[in-house]
């Protein structure tokens, strides 16, 4: 069962090749530290095509130093034939197994390239910024890993050694045909070049209309993603029709760009076959006329072994024309591909990390199983040591998700170790915006940030984040085990540590209480699992991870009080201790807040307890007593 | 299967038989061109008659001629009848979806649709290209090339007796080895797509719980089990051209001996010994392909069952003999109505509903998800029909309807609305294709959507991206709002079609709707209370059945169930309730 031909993807097809994207996959074939095996597997392809070129040789050999000589022996003698058969043999033996040898070996190289490229994509692309995941679709992204490595995958295995081979035959047959007879060989360029000829062009013809129809058939196929996706729009909304007379038209480009591209295709391999057919009936008559006049030493032989040479020699320009179409679908792939390592790495010029040990007497010695402390390094080569504490400020911060638009103005607020505050706000009043700052998923324009003192554009980004921990509305598992999932937040969580922190988040009742408990399997989106459940497990996430600050986006509220209960329960367990920015949906989780952060257009215009608010009788007021509404 | 995919050749059929019939000639053609050299190189070359090779020679390349015609129409023909046939293919495949009710869509399921008009369409155009060229190609060739090196020379063509076997069996062995392994491989393909997909979507709990490196490691994993299985799986496969190699290269070897032996003996010629080479060289290939065309046969029948799975079955759904074609009013009745998605026998998600709506009231329905709320609503327009009993709308069996006409009278918001490619206003449009550009904004005004809309640079004519991309969740809920209200329904139901939108917009919107639509019944599925309580009365759904219904104040006083959650979602717990009261 072969592989199937890999589908090139829609985006791809925009793709125009490149000799840049060439050198540059070529670079990739030849750094993996593959040189010394590609060399291997060149010599073995040599062995094969000298064998190849052998066996036609050979027959020139066969008739005229054997059969012709014993036919008009008396006493004819056959051991020089077998021996010279057993050489033979021992040529294609060899040749044999080079094919056997350089193939399997491209096998491991080029799937070897393959997943190398593959773990570069990936391991680049966890080092984006998460605007670029804003901005880029899952779909498109996907295929990077599928649809366009595996365009790569027919390039290396097949067609660059496909490629060098037929080159090599080629020159070779030349080589050994003018050797045999100069003038032959004058037939044979003669209607090579004929064969050239029409191979680029309707080759080239037939490569052209091979790319509209991909085109079509990428533009159809979205168009039926699109439609199928729909369908139960399309139904309410008795559209049928109208949907139908799009997709006929779409289906009659591609029928129109198929069959074109098809009939060229098709007809070449007729085309370059029959013109190798015309040639070898030409060497016959030309070879015998030749042959008959006595003219330039042509023996039966030499001309057998010529028809059979021409034919080894047209393989390899069907080869060529065959492989064409797959490298330029190689190279588009391949030029997203390096598009995408190409896109900038998440910015990160930070050095103040996190460790853990102890301060005495003035003097910090580090420990695994210490505080968090905050190691700074300073221009004159010192050190300090600064406890973790969660105190995070931020001054004056303006911040755009695009340079045109400021979506936060003047945002400025102070949160003390331990204090909770809450975002109150509209949607797209600003509430997430703030939170995405503090952990740098974007930097700010304008403005400071700091934590415990210190300026974050200055923390390794890595150490900021481990130092806050984040409890997101859309809840994402992984697939594997509840114990995996919880342990996401901390890698080296014992199985104690685990159902703890499940204990903390509430969520040790439903654990306890499914087939496997902690050791059952969920898929990534948590089918199995209700909404609630999946939060709770969250929750015992970032528990497990025990950082000093907490981000919540809370859940709307749904009609299911009970799990509703119980997740609150888990929230309310979570944020005893810590610093907490919670974007709040609940009254009672605003009230229990120290500060309430009422937001409106970006800008903070209210500020205080809930006390303080409902004395001042301005907007939180307002919405506490249901007098206005949010807008 | 194969019958109901053979239809689909349609008027392509003699496209379809021409190209096999090319493709015959064109082999007896390639075949015979190496039986003439061996007669060329006997009774002209050896002897030396050059009267006999031109005459030869001309034939020779009347031939070559010949075999080029006959393979450019084979290939015209075959070009024309598989993209024919893949046109037809995808047609029916199309229609058949356009026609199929949600109950059938739910049987395929959306992605698996995709897959059999995408990914399955090609596997099969490209079986069916392969079986009317190679197909036919192959066995002729083989059988023709046999007959010849038989007739050319009985004894010696016993070699391929001994080659055949050990080829046909090598490449059985390889087939069937490989198999295993490239089912393994589309599995671990399948988890490299988990892995990212899982990763793009949580990228934000990844960079979060910086855990980068980790996800890189669990991603080499899976890339490392496509490396074992693809390698192990292809170093097999690449078996079949030393293999090739193998058989020819002995038969050669067997053919110049025996072949130097008998032209020594007499009782054979030159050229037929070169004649025999050629032979060797297109019955091994020739097998070879034959083994090609099985496999991918094998892979596309599993394909070919899939399409012919969609085309079989029958659409739900089917207009009455003489349907109605006006709906009088937005009056809706379930009577005694019961409903299970897999038919009768099944077990129910709706039980025994009794419900009366009159027209141009205010209806609210309540439930815990999985309470089958949606399903209910999805019997009015008969997106379904009910397993027992029957829904009237406008005094009238659903199923007296002419399906057209009844949803355009009941416009209805999904739950996971979909927007299209194409401008806002080509998307209202779906709405009222006639619509003047006035009426769009007024829909978008009631919906709440305009204010965002002007706030685009280009306006109504902001182009949406496929799946509406380019707009938020809750903006796309209003801009699918405005599109029902553009069919100026009788009845307009909206299944929890403004959880995007914040609390205030949403209340704004309803407010919009009961004092600009007094005629039109309105069915509003939600979640929170506060969405529900100005209705005219309300439902309780639990488990499929009505546990109460009434208005807010009845309610109040008579269900325990509503009555809690009501208390529970403004008693403080739900900040958002509270701010619109």
């Amino acid at each position: 069962m072969p592989p199937k031909r890999a589908d090139i993807s829609a985006a791809a097809m925009k793709e125009k090749p490149d000799m840049a994207t060439v050198k540059r996959l070529l670079r990739y074939v030849f750094a993996g530290g593959y040189g010394p095996r590609l060399g291997f597997v060149v010599i073995c392809i040599i062995m094969t095509v000298v064998a190849s070129v052998v066996s036609s040789l050979f027959i020139r050999v066969l008739i005229d130093d054997y059969i012709v000589p014993l036919t008009r022996a008396a006493d004819p003698d056959f051991s020089g034939l077998i021996r010279m058969l057993c050489v033979v043999g021992a040529v294609y033996l060899g040749g044999v197994l080079a094919g056997l040898i350089y193939n399997r070996m491209m096998v491991t190289i080029s799937q070897g390239i393959l997943q190398q490229i593959r773990d570069d994509l990936f391991a680049h692309m966890q080092t984006l910024p998460i605007r670029y995941f804003d901005s880029n679709s899952h779909g498109d992204m996907m295929s990077y890993f599928t649809n366009d490595t595996d365009t790569l995958r027919q390039f290396i295995s097949q067609s660059l050694p496909q490629l060098f081979m037929s080159c090599l035959t080629i020159i070779m047959v030349f080589c050994a045909m003018i050797y045999m007879s100069p003038l032959l060989t004058a037939v044979v360029v003669v209607i090579l070049a004929l064969m050239l000829l029409v191979t680029a062009k309707v080759g080239g013809l037939s490569g052209r209309y091979f790319f509209r129809q991909q085109r079509s058939l990428a533009d159809l196929n979205g168009y039926i993603e699109e439609m199928v996706h729909g369908q139960r729009v399309v139904k309410v909304f008795c559209h049928e029709e109208e949907a139908t007379a799009e997709f006929a038209e779409k289906n009659e480009t591609l029928y129109k760009n198929a069959t074109t591209a098809n009939i060229l295709g098709n007809i070449l391999m007729p085309i370059i076959g029959n013109i190798g057919n015309l040639q070898y009936v030409l060497l016959a008559v030309v070879g015998g006329a030749l042959a008959l006049k006595g003219a330039g030493g042509l023996t039966l032989g030499i001309i057998a072994s010529f028809l059979q040479l021409s034919k080894s020699i047209t393989n390899p320009v069907a080869q060529i024309s065959h492989q064409a179409s797959f490298i330029v679908m190689a190279l588009a792939g391949a030029k997203r591909v390096f598009r995408l390592m190409d896109e900038e790495s998440e910015e990160d010029h930070g050095y103040v990390t996190l460790v853990r040990g102890r301060e005495e007497n003035g003097t910090f010695t580090e420990e695994k199983d210490g505080a968090w402390y905050w190691k700074h390094p300073h221009h004159d080569g010192t050190l300090t040591y600064a406890p973790l504490a969660g105190d995070v400020r931020m001054f004056d911060v303006d911040f755009g998700y695009t340079p045109e638009k400021t979506v936060l103005h003047d945002v400025t607020l102070y949160a003390y170790p331990g204090q909770k505050v809450a975002f109150v706000g509209a949607t797209g009043a600003g509430k997430t915006t703030i939170t995405n700052l503090i952990n740098r998923f974007y930097d700010i324009e304008d403005g400071k940030i700091r934590y415990d003192g210190i300026n974050i554009n200055k923390i390794r980004k890595p150490d900021l984040r481990r130092s806050l921990g984040i409890v997101l509305q859309e809840t994402n598992l992984f697939s594997g085990t509840v114990a995996d999932n919880i342990r996401y937040g901390r890698l080296d969580a014992t199985d104690e540590e685990v159902v703890a922190a499940a204990k903390l988040a509430n969520a040790d009742g439903f654990i306890s209480r499914l087939p496997e408990g902690y050791n059952t399997v969920i898929s990534g989106n948590g089918e199995e699992l209700s909404q609630g459940q999946r939060q709770l497990i969250a929750i015992a996430r970032a528990a497990v991870a025990d950082p000093p600050v907490m981000i919540l986006d809370e859940a709307t509220s749904s009609i299911d009080t009970h799990t509703e209960s119980i997740v609150q329960r888990g929230m309310d367990q979570l944020m005893k201790g810590r610093t907490v920015f919670v974007i709040a949906h609940r009254l009672s989780t605003v009230m229990n807040s120290d500060v309430i952060m009422v937001l409106e257009n970006g800008r903070i215009i209210e500020r205080g307890s809930h006390e303080d608010l409902i004395r001042a009788k301005k907007t939180y007021y307002r919405l506490y007593t249901g007098a206005s509404e949010l807008e | 299967m194969i019958r109901v995919l053979a239809s689909c050749i349609g008027k392509y059929k003699l496209d379809s038989l021409l190209a096999p019939f090319f493709v015959v000639l064109e082999v007896v053609m390639e075949v015979l061109i190496p039986f003439l050299m061996a007669d060329l190189i006997d009774n002209g070359i050896t002897v030396g008659d050059m009267a006999y090779i031109e005459k030869l020679g001309l034939i020779l390349i009347l031939c070559a001629l010949l075999s080029l015609g006959f393979g450019a129409l084979s290939g015209f023909f075959s070009a024309r009848a598989s993209a024919g046939f893949s046109k037809n293919l995808r047609k029916r495949i199309y229609d058949q979806i356009q026609a199929f009710s949600f109950a059938n869509i739910d049987k395929f399921s959306t992605p698996g649709l995709i897959t059999r008009m995408t990914t399955d369409v090609n596997n099969v155009q490209q079986a069916f290209t392969m079986i009317i060229r190679v197909a036919v190609r192959s066995p002729i060739m083989l059988v023709l090339a046999l007959v010849c090196s038989v007739r050319l020379n009985g004894a010696l063509s016993l070699v391929f007796l001994a080659a055949l076997p050990i080829l046909g069996v090598g490449l059985y062995f390889i087939m069937t080895g490989a198999h295993p392994y490239f089912t393994k491989l589309f599995k671990a393909y399948d988890h490299l797509n988990t892995v990212v997909q899982e990763n793009l979507r949580a990228i934000r709990v990844v960079k979060s719980f910086v855990r980068e490196d980790h996800e890189t490691e669990k991603f080499h994993g899976t890339s490392g089990e496509i490396y074992d299985f693809a390698t192990h799986a292809e170093k097999l496969l690449v078996l079949n051209n030393p293999l090739m190699m193998f058989v020819v290269y002995g038969s050669m070897l067997a053919i110049s001996w025996f072949g130097a032996r008998f032209i020594v003996a007499g009782t054979m010629t030159t050229g037929e010994l070169v004649s025999m080479i050629t032979y060797t060289m297109q019955i091994l290939m020739s097998l070879m392909m034959l083994s090609m065309i099985f496999v991918m046969i094998v892979m596309a029948r599993a394909s070919a069952i899939r399409i012919s799975e969609v085309l079989t079955e029958v659409p739900e759904l089917a207009n009455p003999a003489s349907p109605l074609e006006t709906v009088a009013d937005g009056s809706v009745r379930f009577e005694n109505v019961s409903f299970a998605y897999a038919g009768k026998g099944h077990p129910y998600c709706l039980k025994n509903i009794d419900l009366t709506i009159p027209s141009g009231s205010t209806v609210g329905i309540l439930g815990s998800t999985g309470s089958s709320k949606s399903t209910l609503v999805q019997l009015i327009p008969r997106l379904y029909d009910a397993t027992e009993g029957r829904v009237l709308v406008g005094g009238r069996d659903v199923r007296d309807y002419d399906m057209e006409v009844l949803r355009d009278s009941v416009a209805m918001v999904l739950q996971n609305n979909e927007l299209f490619s194409g401008t806002i206003k080509e998307n209202l449009r779906w709405g009222d294709k006639d619509a003047a550009d006035a009426e769009l904004v007024e829909a978008c005004v009631l919906a709440e959507a305009d204010g965002f809309i002007r706030s685009f640079p280009e306006g109504y004519d902001t182009h949406i991206e496929q799946g509406g991309a380019n707009v938020s969740g809750g903006q796309k809920q209003r801009l699918c709002i405005a599109r029902a209200l553009l069919k100026k329904p009788k009845i307009l139901i909206l299944d929890d079609s403004t959880h995007a939108v914040d609390t205030a917009t949403d209340a704004k919107i309803r407010a919009s709707l009961r004092r600009c639509l007094p005629e039109t019944t309105k069915i509003v599925i939600a979640q929170r209370v506060a969405s529900v309580e100005q209705s005219d009365f309300i439902i309780v759904l639990e488990d499929g059945e009505i546990v109460a219904a009434g208005d807010h104040d009845t309610l109040m006083k008579t269900s325990e169930a509503y009555r809690e959650t009501a208390l529970s979602q403004k008693k403080g717990d739900d900040f958002d309730a509270a701010e619109t009261r």
